[in-house]
């Protein structure tokens, strides 16, 4: 059966390929469409690189041009006076710390919801779930008082929790559905020869988790790194992340566009690296579930 | 075989005592930090929204005032409408052009072999910097006098074209949509290009074999094959639409300016909670954030459905 067709596909695609002329126009269509969308999504971004590196002159003369002696005063600027020093380091700590914390806590629970039996847990597991389909910015004024009167509004381990907690439905969706494909010989091998169930955990299951918990940990960096509505609300100015740090500095330095568009290209640069490094566990996250 | 292997599965009991209290320890840090930081809030932002406050002193039971106060108490009455109505085309645009071009990258993305992977690069780069970040990027860009967008429309001799985009209030909305599908593109072109990819090639040859042509095998085997996918991407479009609100901050401010032309929901809410006159500023903002919630899971549910009902229709 399977060699009829292996053996039918070649004469099936010759006999219906169609007529070539009209093929090849389409084909040039179909290049010069792509190509100049790609101009499109990239030229607000090269344009981004290009102006941070221009004199506030040179801007407001030639909109667009090239960056002939590159001033990377810009950037020293921006980094001290406008404060994106302080920024770039409260993003760093606050986008860290929630993706260790949420991704601790998401393995920890996908665990036992994925390989454990125990009354309760498809109720658990549709708890946790159904966080993925709550608007959990409607809940910021409830948030802004709890965290208040725990005395962690304006701290960053206060942003850090809520951070991690909206992560975790996401985690420990993808986290389990990996834990149930692993097979249970492992554990029970382990089992036998008297491993407890946190050194089971730890180095038998962990490990072997380790791509989808980069997976996860890629989704919670890059919305967490870009957010700025609960930095807005939940902490002061010292503080402040990049995105909110930059409202903050446009407000102040309405004009200056030079630092404005270094202050743009600091704080995207870590996810373009960041994109670059791991290409395939983004495209292979943004369709995840989509090939059954 | 699927039986087998769900008999293999460890019983609860086979761990005993041991077992039990390892599954605590597992499940609690999860439990805890999830149910404090995001489950109680919203069940809060419920309970605020049926009292009334002053500042941020809880009053008595006022049942469904604040919900009648957002309908009836100008401004607030002015501007849902407005802003609900702002969503809904947002929405409308977004899915137009977001489905149309994401379908049509994913589908001549699919067939061509050459730059493939630096062009699904291109597309989806937008797609990760932040909104914040594309709203000033933007804002720099239309600036009817310093910005790229007009010198780039006078360079070619189309300078009659050049507007001041962000300071009309015709234009504003609808040039904020489209920054939104530039930035948000991407998304759907990949989900849309995963689908192609997992339709089986015989499909296409058996309709060609029987003498379909091109269209006649886009129209009636693969898009009907896309509709789940197509849902997909309506629904997070839909919930994703209630989000936007740091773009329209950098790209207009925090009032949707010119005059509350790009005023919508997720701004309205910011602004109804935390720049609010009215001393009973919780009380409202917790209002509108049920109202939101209520429209947000009642549309995505039924979306849900329809899209359900539509492909069991098509197999």
């Amino acid at each position: 059966m399977s060699t009829l067709t292996v053996d039918e596909a070649p004469a099936v695609s010759r006999v219906s390929r169609p007529p070539r002329r009209r093929g090849r126009a389409g084909a040039i269509a179909s290049v010069i469409l792509l190509w100049g969308y790609a101009a499109v999504a990239l030229a607000p971004l090269v344009l981004m690189a290009l102006g941070s590196l221009r004199t506030e002159q040179d801007l407001a003369d030639k909109p667009i041009g090239l960056p002939l002696h590159p001033a990377f005063e810009n950037y020293a600027k921006a980094w001290s006076e406008g404060g994106f020093s302080s920024y770039f380091v409260n993003s760093i700590v606050v986008t860290v710390g929630s993706v260790v914390l949420g991704a601790g806590v998401s393995v920890l629970a996908a665990y036992p919801l994925a390989r454990y039996r125990f009354r309760g847990r498809g109720l658990l597991t549709a708890y946790f779930l159904a966080g993925l389909m709550l608007p959990i910015r409607l809940g910021i004024v409830p948030v802004f008082y709890l965290l208040n009167s725990i005395g962690l509004i304006d701290s960053k381990i206060g942003l850090i929790c809520v951070y991690a907690a909206s992560g975790v439905p996401f985690s420990i969706f993808v986290l389990t559905a990996f834990f149930r494909q692993l097979p249970m010989e492992l554990e029970e091998a382990a089992r036998i020869d008297g491993a407890g169930e946190m050194r089971i955990f730890a180095q038998i299951m962990v490990p072997m988790v380790r791509p989808a918990l980069t997976t996860v940990a890629l989704f919670q960096f890059i919305p967490l790194w870009n957010d700025f509505f609960f930095p807005l609300v939940l902490v002061e100015d010292h503080n402040y992340t990049l995105p909110v740090g930059l409202t903050r500095f446009v407000a102040e330095f309405e004009s200056s566009y030079a630092e404005l568009y270094a202050g743009l290209v600091i704080t995207t640069i870590p996810l373009v690296l960041l994109f670059l490094l791991a290409t395939k566990q983004i495209v292979a996250g943004l369709t995840a579930g989509m090939s059954k | 075989m699927v039986q087998a292997q769900r008999r293999l599965k460890p019983r609860a009991t086979g761990g005993g005592h041991a077992r039990r209290r390892s599954l605590l320890i597992f499940l609690i840090p999860a439990l805890a930090l999830y149910s404090v930081f995001i489950v109680y809030p919203l069940i809060s932002a419920l309970e605020y929204s049926f009292y009334s406050w002053t500042g941020t002193r809880r009053g008595g039971f006022a049942g469904l005032s604040n919900f009648h106060d957002l309908l009836t108490k100008y401004p607030l009455s002015e501007q849902v409408w407005r802003a609900l109505g702002h969503n809904c085309l947002f929405f409308v645009g977004t899915m137009l052009i977001q489905t149309i071009a994401g379908l049509t990258f994913a589908v001549l993305l699919h067939k061509s072999r050459r730059g493939k992977r630096f062009l699904q690069t291109a597309f989806t780069l937008p797609h990760l910097v932040s909104p914040i970040v594309v709203g000033y990027l933007w804002s720099l860009m239309l600036n009817p006098q310093f910005g790229a967008v007009n010198a780039a429309l006078r360079g070619v001799g189309l300078g009659s074209l050049a507007q001041p985009w962000r300071g009309d209030p015709h234009l504003a909305l609808p040039v904020a949509i489209v920054v939104n599908a530039w930035q948000w593109i991407g998304f759907p072109m990949l989900l849309f290009a995963a689908a192609l990819a997992g339709i089986p090639e015989e499909y296409e040859q058996a309709a060609r074999c029987d003498g379909a042509s091109s269209w006649q095998v886009f129209r009636r085997v693969t898009f009907p094959l896309l509709t789940p996918v197509l849902g997909i991407v309506s629904v997070l479009t839909f919930i994703g639409n209630f989000n936007v609100l740091d773009l329209i901050y950098a790209l207009q401010g925090s009032q949707g300016n010119p005059t509350f032309s790009t005023d919508v929901l997720g701004l309205l809410f910011y602004r109804t909670a935390f720049d609010n006159p009215d001393a009973n500023a919780i009380g409202q903002s917790s209002a509108l954030a049920v109202c939101m919630f209520v429209l947000i899971f009642g549309v995505s549910i039924a979306a849900n459905r329809f899209f359900r009902r539509m492909e069991d229709r098509l197999r």
